[in-house]
This record gives C-alpha cells, sequence and structure tokens, in this order.
C-alpha cells in the first residue's frame, strides 16, 4: 500500500466516524446503509467472487435475528413464557442485562448462522446456476414460513426484543457504530482474503469448477467455508438489526426474502460483481435511489425499482465498476 | 518399472453404445506412454473413466496399486493424477500468472495454508514453467486472450505447476502450429525425464506420438486393438486397417 492509499482509506475511516454527527437527522438511514453495504459485500462473496449466486442469503439475515433475539432473552427470562401473546407479567432487562444479551447474542447469531451454513450449502452446494438460486430461495422461504408457525419464539406475530436502555440518540448512535463497525471489520477483511490463495481458489471455482476440481481443488471445502463466512458477518447484522428495530416479525422483517433479500443482489450487480469495491459502490447508490423513490415517487417505488432492477440485469450487468474496467482498462482493478 | 496405472477389463457404455468394452492396459511408471484409435474409439472415454469422470460398468482401475474407479475426480487429482482437456480449460478472466499460481499443489498444502498469499517461490515457479512452455512473454495477459495452441501450452504448464506423478494428455497437439509442435514434442521429452513425471498421451498426430512413446495402445470401436513399440504399431495390419477404414 502506498502513501496514496492509505490516506485515502484513513479518510474514509474518519468519515465513517464523524459521518452521524456530519449528518444527525440521517443517523439510522446511514446505519442501513451500513447494513446494505454488509450484506451486498457478503452476497459477492459467493455471488461474484465464487460464482454462486445464492437468492437465498436472507436466511442468514432473519436467522441471526431470531438468534440474537433469543439468545439475549433466553439469558434472562423463559423465551416461551416471553414471547407468550396472551402475557399479562412485565418482563423487564436491566442496562447490563440488554448489553451483555445484545453483545452475546449478536455473536451467538454469526456462529450460528455459519453452521446452518454449512448445513445448508451441503446440500445446496451440489446445483449449479439457477438452480442454485432457486434452491437457495427456497431454502429462505422454507425457513421463514417454519419460523411463523413456531410458536416458543412468537410465531406469525415476532418478537419484541427490550428498547434501548438511555438516550434515545445514543442508541441510534450504536446502532450505527456497530453496523458500521461490521462493515469496515468485512471490508478489511475481505480485502486481505481475496489476495490470498483462497482468493484465488474461489475465483477459480466461479472461472471453471469443472478445471479446479480436476486440479484437485477441494471445491467443496472451500465453498463451504466462503458461505460459512458470509453467513457470519450476514447473521451479525441480522442480530443488530433485531435489536434496531425492536420488534420484528417472521416474513417481512427478518426473512423479506423479495425485499433486503433481493437487494443485496441488485446492489451487487449496480456497483460490479467480483470486485471489492463493486459492492459497496452499488450498495451506496441503490440506497440513494432507493430512499430517493420511496420519498418522492410514492406509491411508484416499487415500479420504479422493478424498473432499476431491470436496466441493471439486462443493460448494466457489470456494474458500476465493470463500466469504469472497460473504460479505462489499463487500471489496476480494485 | 512397474506399473502406476492399471485397467482391467474395463468396460463403459452410454445408452445402447458400447464405448470401451472389456479394455485392460498399463501405463508404466516413468515413462511415455501412447493412445491411439480412430475417432469415435473410446479413448476420451478411457480417460474420462481413469480420472474419475463417471462411473465405469465393470472393471477395476488402480493408480499406484490402489484403486480408483470408484473415487470422485477431485479424489484423483489429490492423489496426483491430473487431466489436461481435449478443448482446453483455463481460467479465461485471470492473467497467465494468476492461472499457474491457482494451479499450485493444493494437495500438499494443509487448509490454513489457504489463507496466506502466494510467496515469492510460488512466483518464481510460475514464472519459471512459463518460461519452459514459452509463455514468459504473455504472462500478465489474460488467458483467455492467448490463441488456442497457447492456450494448450499454459494448460500444459498449469498442470506440471501441480506436480503430479502421473499426467494424461488429451490430444496435446491438436490446434497448435505444425512449427510449434516439434518444440512442444522436446517439452513433453522433457518433462517426463526432468521433472519424472509419467504421461499417458490420447494422440491424433502419428509423428508425434510414434517420436515419443515406449509403448502405444490402439483402441478400436472401443477395444483393445493392438500394442506395442512404435515399430510394432506401425507394422501391425490391423492398426492401418482400423485407420483406414477396412476394420
Amino acid at each position: 500500500m502506498n502513501t496514496k492509499n492509505i490516506i485515502f482509506y484513513v479518510a474514509l475511516l474518519v468519515l465513517t466516524a464523524i459521518a452521524p454527527f456530519l449528518f444527525p437527522d440521517f443517523r439510522t438511514q446511514l446505519a442501513t446503509l451500513w447494513l446494505m453495504i454488509v450484506v451486498a459485500m457478503t452476497w459477492d462473496m459467493t455471488g461474484g467472487q465464487m460464482g454462486y449466486n445464492s437468492l437465498g442469503n436472507i436466511l442468514f439475515y432473519g436467522t441471526g435475528m431470531y438468534v440474537a433475539a433469543v439468545i439475549s432473552i433466553g439469558m434472562v427470562h423463559d423465551v416461551g413464557a416471553y414471547t407468550d401473546a396472551g402475557r399479562l407479567e412485565l418482563m423487564t432487562f436491566t442496562e447490563r442485562q440488554y448489553f451483555v444479551g445484545a453483545i452475546v447474542g449478536i455473536i451467538g447469531a454469526g456462529l450460528f448462522c455459519s453452521v446452518t451454513a454449512i448445513v445448508v450449502g451441503y446440500v445446496t452446494f451440489g446445483l449449479r446456476g439457477p438452480y442454485f438460486a432457486i434452491g437457495t430461495l427456497g431454502v429462505a422461504i422454507a425457513a421463514g414460513e417454519l419460523v411463523s408457525n413456531w410458536g416458543w419464539i412468537g410465531g406469525g406475530q415476532g418478537i419484541s426484543l427490550p428498547v434501548y436502555p438511555g438516550n434515545f440518540d445514543v442508541g441510534k448512535l450504536f446502532f450505527y457504530y456497530l453496523f458500521a463497525g461490521t462493515g469496515v471489520v468485512l471490508f478489511m477483511f475481505l480485502k486481505w482474503l481475496y489476495s490470498t490463495r483462497f482468493g484465488a481458489a474461489i475465483n477459480a471455482i466461479r472461472d471453471d469448477e469443472e478445471k479446479a476440481e480436476a486440479m484437485g481443488i477441494h471445491t467443496m471445502r472451500y465453498k463451504l467455508t466462503t458461505w460459512a463466512m458470509a453467513a457470519f458477518f450476514v447473521g451479525i447484522v441480522g442480530g443488530i438489526s433485531g435489536f434496531q428495530l425492536i420488534h420484528f416479525e417472521p416474513l417481512e422483517t427478518a426473512y423479506q426474502t423479495t425485499n433486503l433479500g433481493i437487494f443485496m443482489v441488485v446492489c451487487v450487480l449496480l456497483g460490479g460483481k467480483g470486485t471489492l469495491w463493486g459492492p459497496v459502490i452499488g450498495a451506496i447508490l441503490f440506497h440513494f435511489i432507493k430512499e430517493v423513490t420511496w420519498n418522492y415517487f410514492l406509491g411508484w417505488q416499487w415500479v420504479a425499482l422493478g424498473a432499476l432492477i431491470v436496466v441493471t440485469v439486462v443493460y448494466f450487468q457489470d456494474g458500476v465498476m465493470g463500466w469504469l474496467a472497460h473504460r479505462k482498462p489499463q487500471s489496476p482493478r480494485l | 518399472m512397474n506399473a502406476i496405472i492399471e485397467v482391467q477389463d474395463v468396460s463403459k457404455s452410454y445408452g445402447g453404445v458400447v464405448a470401451n468394452k472389456r479394455v485392460s492396459m498399463t501405463v508404466q511408471a516413468g515413462g511415455i506412454t501412447g493412445l491411439i484409435g480412430p475417432n469415435g474409439s473410446g479413448k476420451t472415454t478411457l480417460f474420462n473413466s481413469i480420472v474419475g469422470y463417471h462411473p465405469i460398468d465393470s472393471g477395476s482401475i488402480k493408480f499406484e496399486g490402489r484403486e480408483i474407479s470408484k473415487m470422485p475426480v477431485q479424489s484423483i487429482a489429490r492423489l496426483g493424477l491430473i487431466r489436461t482437456f481435449q478443448q482446453t480449460r483455463i481460467y479465461a478472466a485471470m492473467d497467465c500468472t494468476q492461472n499457474m499460481l491457482i494451479s499450485l499443489p493444493h494437495r500438499k498444502m494443509k487448509f490454513l495454508d489457504a489463507f496466506s498469499k502466494h510467496g515469492e517461490s510460488d512466483h518464481a515457479k510460475a514464472e519459471r514453467l512459463l518460461e519452459f512452455v514459452g509463455l514468459y512473454e504473455k504472462r500478465f495477459l489474460n488467458a483467455g486472450s492467448l490463441s488456442f495452441g497457447q492456450q494448450k501450452l499454459l494448460e500444459f504448464a498449469m498442470a506440471l505447476m501441480n506436480e503430479p506423478t502421473g499426467l494424461l494428455l488429451d490430444e496435446p497437439t491438436a490446434g497448435i502450429n505444425p512449427t510449434l509442435i516439434n518444440g512442444l514434442i522436446d517439452r513433453l521429452k522433457r518433462a517426463n525425464r526432468e521433472f519424472g513425471i509419467t504421461l499417458f498421451i490420447i494422440e491424433h498426430n502419428m509423428r508425434v506420438i510414434m517420436n515419443m512413446a515406449d509403448k502405444i495402445y490402439c483402441l478400436a470401436h472401443g477395444e483393445m486393438l493392438a500394442q506395442g513399440t512404435p515399430q510394432e504399431i506401425q507394422n501391425d495390419q490391423r492398426v492401418v486397417d482400423a485407420y483406414l477404414g477396412t476394420h
């Protein structure tokens, strides 16, 4: 890394740190932006770098949300009693219980999702191309339906978590820094990972999996490890989201296959598949476009979003990074 | 010399088409063995059976004394038996050096080694082998932009990078400029002699295979028609008939 790069990254880091103070009215928006960046980057790990387009990564978001909530509740109360719809008793959390529960729950969510990815991946990685996409989508939808019928964790009405103890505005900052911190760690992790032999091996799987097999690369092991790492980070942000949202339910919030589950794919396509910066740029662009349409074209927002998806998929497949690489072929790929 | 690959009574059919019928043969360790036969005689099927691309109907295939006929492709590759493809397979979107680095022998790596970067010695080895096949000047070019012949050379270099014990080559000279063929023959011989890699080669070009192999097998209609030294094969009337179509 040369000095110019270091200055660039330090400046970005400083901007990340002070952004909620520069735009105090947009703290939750910025937190959501980091959520989009994280899910886009994790989607690109399998979709862009390894050539496995999953439509079911939302599985880890929803599962992370539930696991974090159940762990943090279970550390203090009986989960079944807490989620009981007819509950009259007041169940509270002390400040200490809230933070310990949140931290343990969120990390536990990440780990649980990694294991889930290995189990689900062991079955679905036998599928290729569109079959993998549909297969993973099916798993995510099925998981949402299962959870919404599981009374112990609240069934269809979901779970309500305790509100952030303390100042409401500090709470917004707390969640912003949790999301942003996860995003920064993930970015640095991927920047390193893609420069190792591991990165080369998953690129080989993307470019020609049969050849990679014929050369003795442990393809299944790489695929499972990659997805498990991606699922870890998605589980973490899922867990954080649960605490940020306070209340969530299975189909529209946790396992939101048609919203966030698709948004993350569009972010990556918009920014450029298989690049380190593509998902980041794509997520920023997408989130901006999405919020503008939601604000100024209300009623037409889904149409606008659909049009954006169609245009991206049909005319702009290489995304911003691909377009830049095309215009300046000599410049090294970021 | 002992046998490194032993094929015993292997049969394989696709639906009603019998591609291999009770084929038996051996590849001697350290040598160059050739496999010839008219189009559609079952050569590539036999290759695919050996490296595990499809299950065989009956028979036995051993590599270094170990039964491999039920093993999947990756496991066989990890034993040190590598093949190249008739239609070359390279990672087209990456440059030649990256193609080489990916081909490092993963069987000699521990899982955690994957999380280290490619070292100086890996790069040096990649460049040495690219020079060996004459692609050093192209090392930063995308593999997909190379000509078909150059891609074949790259695939050969990638196979060498993998340090196999046995290397199965499916028509290594097909599509290569005739003036380059002599260079390729020389390199294949050197790979065999200097790197100690046992070669098993499917080849249509008689001049090439007669020049290189110390033993040749000839398939026709899925059956082993003849075997012997290049001289014996050249003088075998059945082989000549098979190629001229009187068989």
